[in-house]
């Protein structure tokens, strides 16, 4: 069915720490090995050792700087997949009813069998999120590793998504939202966990949490720094002659 | 967005061929015979047409059928619908109409009410998507139906109806070219809610993910057409409305009647390339384009 369930049991989704990324990648590459291995078809790659490779990849990293109207510029890295949106508009444009929202746990999945690659949910999603595969002809999205999470034959530590096992940085955190006291809910509450454009109404599960500012050196000069000015500027005696002599030649 | 052409065929002739039938199909006294039977088989072969090349920017085509499954939520699904029920319709109507020589009024007026079933649904394809908002308003389906129905109008030679309806076309069309550019800044999108970093200060793209182009880039960050913008709109405009509207007005004979449906069929290809090439997406936002 492609119309959103009213509510849903719980809401599994991503916490991404804007403040600590570092922008390394890594959960790009592990998305794309799990996710091209395991569920689904896999996300292929064109001409990807020419010159002009493209592929598909539910998981992307942009950086930006932000620029204070006093300070220096802020460089942050800013990974985005799939934000399992509440009110996911890419469910309710599907003809096929391929798209669609679980209701156990809101996570929003394709049906590839069902999918036809008309590609409307994709224009529908304010955030880019969703890929039609050259090869496959059929829309692939982040499925926040379900093949992952509920695997019994997986040992119990890597069973969370394939980003947030990877992620070297800890930036990337995974739980329940419908949870109050779930880690992701209280680490949402605690560090003003934001959605993505908020006027376009989709109502994002996964939260982004603002980089925190920037420390400086304000009240941090030390008393005795005074005393350690450097004391001779110019070289003296046999030096100073060896330099000047040296500076004529 | 790209201006995929599957996608401008598509709408121009389907919209053109559902016009021409709706004015068939509610027509008291038809033209029956050879004549009816050539207006029936223009009319069929624009909308078959359009809608075949529709089929074509699907990435699993074979399985079309299955979009017929979601009428209760998508538009899509409901466009799917409309036309088949059209051609249906509409098909029998024909039939009844060139065969038998009988005119089954209520048929027809079925048929046409399904034709701008589906004019109506294949414009809030593109008029419920809110992430592209130069399409996001209520002035998009007033378009897509004024265009049909003067064009149909047109086609079926019913000289006074094209002349006012193609004038409201051209109006709609330059009110939507131009009213459009602002849309965008209207709905309020930006670098700095996108990234939610907006109240921290000027948010600039500074390193993309990826060094070549993907998916998205290609199929939602468009950027070509827009120096020639306003030339191309004025061209549009002029094929469209203005040439076939002087030529109607001298009350013209065949040859020229079909030399302003020409003008008219170009200018409308012209305005569906702007109409998909100047949409810009929201998720350009993320790469620092519009
Ligand atoms: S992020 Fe995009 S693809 Fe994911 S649920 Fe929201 S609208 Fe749909
Ligand atoms: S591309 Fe597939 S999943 Fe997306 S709207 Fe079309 S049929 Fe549904
Ligand atoms: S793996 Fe972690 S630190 Fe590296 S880009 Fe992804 S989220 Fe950022």
């Amino acid at each position: 069915m492609t119309s959103l369930p009213e509510t849903t049991t719980r809401k599994l989704g991503l916490v991404i720490d804007l403040d600590t990324c570092v922008g390394c990648h890594a959960c790009v590459i592990s998305c794309k090995g799990w996710n091209t291995e395991n569920y689904g078809a896999p996300l292929s790659d064109q001409d990807p050792y020419g010159a002009d490779p493209v592929g598909t990849f539910l998981n992307r990293v942009h950086s930006y700087e932000v620029q204070p109207d006093q300070g220096a510029a802020q460089l942050v890295h800013f990974p985005k997949s799939c934000l399992h949106c509440d009110d996911a508009p890419c469910v309710t444009v599907c003809p096929t009813g391929a798209s669609y929202k679980r209701v156990e746990d809101g996570i929003v999945l394709v049906n590839e069998s069902d999918c036809i690659g008309c590609g409307l949910c994709a224009w529908s999603c304010p955030y880019g999120a969703r890929e039609l595969d050259a090869a496959e002809g059929v829309m692939k999205k982040c499925t926040l590793c379900v093949d992952r999470i509920y695997n019994e034959n997986l040992p119990e530590e890597d069973r969370e998504p394939a980003c947030v096992r990877t992620c070297p940085a800890g930036a990337r955190h995974f739980g329940d939202f419908a949870d109050p006291d779930s880690n992701v809910s209280k680490l949402s509450a605690e560090r003003g966990g934001m959605d993505l454009m908020p006027e376009q109404g989709t109502k994002p599960v996964n939260k982004y949490l603002p980089p925190r500012p920037k420390d400086s050196w304000e009240g941090e000069v030390d008393v005795l720094a005074p005393w350690l000015e450097p004391v001779a500027q110019e070289p003296q005696g046999f030096l100073g002659w060896l330099d000047k002599a040296l500076e004529k030649i | 967005m790209h201006p995929a052409p599957s996608v401008i065929v598509f709408t121009t002739l389907s919209g053109l061929g559902l016009g021409l039938l709706f004015w068939l199909g509610i027509d008291p006294d038809p033209s029956r015979g050879w004549v009816g039977f050539t207006f029936f088989l223009i009319a069929f072969a624009l909308t078959i047409g359009g809608l075949m090349a529709s089929t074509f920017h699907l990435g699993r085509p074979e399985r079309a059928l299955k979009a017929f499954s979601q009428w209760r939520s998508s538009w899509l699904s409901r466009e799917a619908w409309a036309a088949v029920s059209a051609l249906v319709l509409m098909g029998l109507y024909g039939f009844f109409l060139i065969i038998f020589d009988t005119h089954i009024g209520i048929l027809g007026w079925l048929g046409a009410l399904a034709c701008l079933a589906t004019v109506g649904t294949t414009s809030m394809i593109y008029t419920q998507l809110k992430t592209v908002p130069r399409w996001h308003h209520w002035s998009t389906p007033i378009l897509f139906f004024a265009l049909s129905l003067g064009g149909g109008a047109l086609l079926a030679g019913k000289i006074s109806t094209a002349i006012f309806l193609i004038a409201v076309a051209g109006c709609v069309q330059a009110y939507w070219f131009w009213q459009g550019d602002q849309r965008f800044d209207e709905a309020g999108s930006t670098m700095g809610t996108a990234t939610g970093l907006g109240d921290r200060g000027k948010v600039r793209a500074f390193e993309p993910p990826h060094t070549g182009t993907n998916y998205l880039l290609n199929e939602f960050v468009y950027v070509v057409g827009r120096k020639h913008g306003d030339k191309l709109r004025l061209i549009a405009l002029g094929l469209m409305a203005v040439l076939p509207l002087l030529i109607l007005l001298t009350n013209p004979h065949h040859l020229l009647a079909i030399i302003a449906a020409l003008s008219h069929l170009a200018g409308v290809v012209v305005a569906r390339w702007l109409f998909f090439a100047q949409a810009e997406h929201v998720v350009g936002l993320y790469y620092g384009k519009r």
